[in-house]
């Protein structure tokens, strides 16, 4: 396995790892206490702005420590260079995962149009986002074990 | 954007491989450092499944110190018989 599958399925596992995290968290600290809250447009706006950072922090710390694994365990370096089949790919790759979150997106606002809660919106975005960045990494790992 | 129908497809084949066998035993990873991309395309390119922007075409000739006709090679099929010439 090439260097850039390693750490695309590295980030595809990270990115469940942070979302089952920062929902087990939420979800026992404040929802479990006081479910009603999932009906407060505040508490939503809060768990965004907040994962967006929380996520981006931890893939970068989770990158890190991995590079030092792959390092120390096999004396393998991280692949860092991005060339122009690389930018290709990941351009493809982000189309497909576009139509993914834009599906997602219209499925959040079926849900307003059906009169179901607000809850339901927020969760299919937070999905629509977590499955469209799942789709970008396997799609990128597609292509590279197809070669482009 | 689609290519039209009634455009023939043209096979593109590539000599990299004899090339650099003939370059003093060249290594993928060799011709990859200098020509700026990743092992893994220059794989790509000569199992014939990524076909190079015209930068990377050019410099990878100059680097074989060839014309480009001798590394890349394009067959269009002729419109008689539909075989490639």
């Amino acid at each position: 396995m090439e260097s850039k599958e390693k750490q695309l399925i590295l980030s595809a596992l990270s990115s469940i790892l942070i979302l089952a995290g920062y929902t087990g968290y939420v979800y026992s600290n404040y929802v479990s206490t006081n479910p009603t809250i999932v009906n407060e447009t505040r508490f939503w706006g809060l768990s965004f702005l907040i994962l967006i950072p929380v996520s981006i922090v931890a893939q970068i710390l989770i990158h890190i420590l991995f590079a030092i694994f792959l390092k120390v365990a096999s004396n393998e370096e991280m692949e860092t260079k991005l060339d122009e089949r690389d930018k290709l790919i990941e351009l493809r790759a982000i189309r497909t995962s576009h139509w993914v979150f834009i599906g997602g997106f219209l499925l959040a606002m079926a849900s307003q149009a059906a009169g179901l809660p607000t809850w339901v919106m927020f969760c299919t975005l937070v999905l629509a986002g977590f499955l469209s960045s799942l789709v970008s990494d396997f799609m990128k790992i597609h292509y590279y074990r197809r070669g482009f | 954007m689609a290519k039209p129908s009634n455009i023939p497809e043209c096979l593109i084949t590539n000599n990299i491989r004899k090339l650099r066998f003939a370059t003093g035993e060249m290594t993928q990873q060799d011709l990859a450092d200098r020509s700026g991309v990743t092992r893994q395309t220059i794989v790509a390119i000569e199992n014939g499944k990524y076909f190079p922007t015209l930068e990377l075409a050019f410099r990878m000739a100059h680097i074989f110190n060839t014309p480009l006709e001798d590394v890349f090679k394009a067959d269009f099929p002729s419109p008689a018989d539909g075989s490639t010439a």
